[in-house]
C-alpha cells in the first residue's frame, strides 16, 4: 500500500450496477463493488484482472461515461460526472473498440479530433510517430487490428491530454505495432502523464506497469508494483519460496531418484524438464551432485521465481483467462 | 517511423471554444452525409424522381392546382423525413454500434456538441435539398406563393426538428440493422400513405383519418398550405410540435449511448 502523491485518478469505493436484467429476473447486477485506486502523475496504472472483472466499467466511470451508482472518483480533482470540456480536454480515452468512424480516412480524422483543442499537439510528428503515414490513405474500415490501436491512440493523444486511459491497449497488436506502442506508452510515462491501463494480459502488466491493481469480481484483491506482488505471493504462503527450475538434459533421466519426489517434475518433450515447487538450495546441491556423479551436463539451464499469473490464481482463486 | 520523434511537446491548453467545436463537428457531419452514395439517393435522388414522376403522371389533377405546385411541398417534406429521420438515424445506430458517440463524448466536443453537430448537419443537408428541389421544379414550373416561403421554410424546420427526434430515439434504443430496417420501412411506408407527398384527399379513408396527425402528413399538408395559398394552419404546427418533444424527451431519457 501507498499514499497518493501527485494524483491523476482517485476512486473510492465506487460501486456501480447495471440492469435491470432479463437474465437476472430483472434484478440489478453489481459489476463494480467497492473498488478503491489512485494513479500517480508520472506512472503506468494497471487494472489487471479476467474478462469481466470490472475494468472497463470501472474506466467508464472515471471518464464520465457511465454514472457511477456510489463511491467517489477524482479525476485531477473534478468529478468526471459533472466536469466539462475543460476537463475533457486534460485527458485522453483510447477506447477498446477504438470508437472511430469506419467511413473516415486516418489523417481528417485526426484533424477534425485535434480542432476540438486550443492547441493540439503537432499531427506530424504523432502521425510519423506511430507509423500511421504508412496506411493514412486507407480506409478505417480495412485498417488491420494494429493499424486501428495506433489510429486510437493518436485520436487519444492529440489534445496533449495529461492523463491517459488505454482500455485493452495491446488488444489486436501485431508485434510491430506493439511495440511502437509500448514505446510510446513509456516515454510518455516519463515525460509526466498519468497513464491508467486496463489488461488481462500477465505480460503487459509485468512489462509496462509501475503499479498493478489486481481487480476480481468488481474490487480490488491486491495492489503493487509487479516486484511487490511477487514478493506478497512468497509472503502469502509463509516464506515459502515456489520456483521453477528448467534444463535441457539427455531424455528420460529419472530426476526423483536424484532429489526425492516432493518436488512437481516434468519432462515436458524428451529432454526438457521442469522442476517445480518449494526448491531449496539442498535440492540444487543433490541434482547438481548428481549430475556430477552421471557425468551430464546440461544443455540449459534456468530458474524462474513465480510469475504474476501464478499470484493472480492464488489471490482470486481462478485463471486469468 | 522515426523513433526519436517527440511527441508531448507544449503544456496542455485547454478545449477550443464551444462554437468552434459545434460548429466543426456540424461540417464533419455533413460531408459524411453528403459523401455517403446512399444517403445521397435516398436524400436527393429519390425525391427528384418522385418529383419529376407526380409533374409527368396525372396522379394529382383535379385538386385545384398545376401538379407540380402540389407536388413540390411534400416533396420538401420528403427531403425533411429523408435527410433527419433515415439518413441521421441510420448514421447515427452505427455511430453507436462502432463507440463513435462514446470516443467523441470523451473529447472536448462532449455529447451537447456532439448532438448541436447532428442538428447543424441535418439543417446543412436541408438548405442543400431545398436548393436543388426547388431549382428543378422551377424549371417544371413551380410558383409558390411567395408569402409561403417564410413559414414554409420555419415548417420545414420544425418538421426536421420532429423527424431528428423520432430518428434519434430508433437509433439510440434499437440494434443499427434494426434501424436501418424501421427508417427505411417507414419512410417507404410514411412516403406513400403517410399524407406527405399524396395529399390526404388523394389516400384511403382509413388512413385519410390518421395522416392528420401523423408528422409525415401535418408537415406535407401544412407546407402544401403555406405555399399554396400562403397560409398557417395552427393544429398542424401543434401536431409537429408534439412530434418533436415527446420523442426528444423519450430520447433524452431511453438513449443509449453504448
Amino acid at each position: 500500500m501507498r499514499s497518493p502523491e501527485s494524483p491523476v485518478l482517485t476512486i473510492d469505493g465506487l460501486i456501480k450496477d447495471v440492469g435491470p436484467l432479463a437474465s437476472l429476473d430483472g434484478k440489478m447486477l453489481r459489476v463494480v463493488s467497492g473498488l478503491s485506486m489512485f494513479a500517480e502523475r508520472g506512472q503506468i496504472t494497471a487494472l489487471l484482472g479476467a474478462n469481466g472483472a470490472g475494468k472497463t466499467t470501472t474506466l467508464e466511470c472515471a471518464q464520465g461515461l457511465q454514472k457511477r451508482t456510489g463511491g467517489r472518483i477524482g479525476l485531477l480533482g473534478e468529478d468526471p460526472d459533472t466536469a466539462g470540456a475543460n476537463l475533457r480536454s486534460r485527458v485522453g480515452v483510447m477506447l477498446q473498440d477504438g470508437g472511430l468512424p469506419p467511413s473516415a480516412r486516418p489523417i481528417p480524422l485526426l484533424r477534425h479530433i485535434a480542432g476540438m483543442y486550443q492547441d493540439p499537439l503537432p499531427l506530424d510528428g504523432l502521425v510519423e510517430r506511430l507509423g500511421i503515414d504508412t496506411f493514412s490513405r486507407t480506409g478505417v474500415r480495412r485498417l488491420s487490428g494494429g493499424q486501428k490501436q495506433r489510429l486510437s491512440l493518436a485520436a487519444a493523444l492529440i489534445g496533449n491530454p495529461e492523463v491517459l486511459f488505454l482500455d485493452e491497449p495491446s488488444a489486436g497488436l501485431d508485434p510491430q505495432s506493439r511495440q511502437i506502442v509500448f514505446e510510446l506508452i513509456a516515454e510518455l510515462r516519463d515525460a509526466g502523464m498519468g497513464i491508467i491501463l486496463t489488461t488481462h494480459l500477465m505480460d503487459d502488466a509485468q512489462r509496462l506497469a509501475d503499479y498493478v491493481y489486481i481487480i476480481d469480481a468488481g474490487h480490488n484483491v491486491a495492489e503493487g508494483t509487479v516486484a511487490d506482488l511477487l514478493r506478497h505471493g512468497h509472503e502469502a504462503m509463509d516464506g515459502v519460496t515456489e520456483r521453477t527450475l528448467f534444463f535441457d538434459a539427455p531424455a528420460g533421466l529419472d530426476i526423483a531418484a536424484a532429489i526425492g519426489d516432493e518436488l512437481t517434475i516434468t519432462e515436458s518433450r524428451a529432454g526438457s524438464y521442469a522442476i517445480a515447487g518449494t526448491l531449496t538450495p539442498q535440492h540444487l546441491a543433490k541434482l547438481t551432485a548428481w549430475w556430477a556423479e552421471k557425468g551430464i551436463m546440461p544443455a540449459s539451464l534456468r530458474l524462474e521465481a513465480r510469475s504474476l499469473e501464478d499470484v493472480f490464481l492464488d489471490i482470486s482463486g481462478r485463471d486469468i483467462r | 517511423m522515426t523513433s526519436a520523434t517527440p511527441v508531448l511537446s507544449t503544456p496542455h491548453s485547454g478545449p477550443a471554444p464551444l462554437m468552434r467545436r459545434i460548429l466543426l463537428q456540424g461540417r464533419y457531419e455533413t460531408l459524411t452525409m453528403i459523401r455517403n452514395g446512399e444517403q445521397l439517393i435516398l436524400a436527393v435522388i429519390m425525391p427528384l424522381l418522385a418529383l419529376v414522376g407526380l409533374t409527368v403522371t396525372p396522379l394529382l389533377d383535379g385538386l385545384g392546382a398545376n401538379r407540380v405546385d402540389i407536388a413540390t411541398p411534400g416533396i420538401l417534406a420528403l427531403c425533411a423525413m429523408s435527410t433527419a429521420f433515415t439518413g441521421q438515424g441510420i448514421a447515427t445506430g452505427f455511430d453507436r454500434r462502432y463507440g463513435v458517440l462514446r470516443f467523441l463524448s470523451t473529447t472536448p466536443l462532449g455529447r451537447t456538441g456532439l448532438i448541436a453537430g447532428k442538428i447543424i448537419a441535418v439543417l446543412a443537408v436541408l438548405v442543400l435539398q431545398v436548393l436543388v428541389i426547388g431549382a428543378v421544379a422551377a424549371l417544371l414550373g413551380w410558383h409558390p406563393r411567395p408569402e409561403g416561403w417564410l413559414p414554409g421554410l420555419g415548417l420545414l424546420v420544425l418538421g426536421a426538428a420532429a423527424f431528428t427526434a423520432l430518428g434519434l430515439l430508433v437509433a439510440g434504443t434499437v440494434r443499427p440493422e434494426a434501424t436501418l430496417a424501421i427508417t427505411n420501412l417507414l419512410w417507404i411506408l410514411l412516403g406513400a400513405l403517410g399524407g406527405i407527398v399524396v395529399p390526404a384527399e388523394r389516400l384511403p379513408d382509413l388512413a385519410q383519418n390518421i395522416v392528420h396527425f401523423l408528422p409525415s402528413g401535418a408537415l406535407g399538408q401544412s407546407l402544401r398550405d403555406a405555399f399554396l395559398h400562403g397560409s398557417v394552419s395552427l393544429p398542424y404546427v401543434l401536431v409537429l410540435l408534439l412530434w418533436t418533444i415527446v420523442p426528444g424527451a423519450a430520447a433524452v431519457r431511453w438513449f443509449k449511448w453504448n
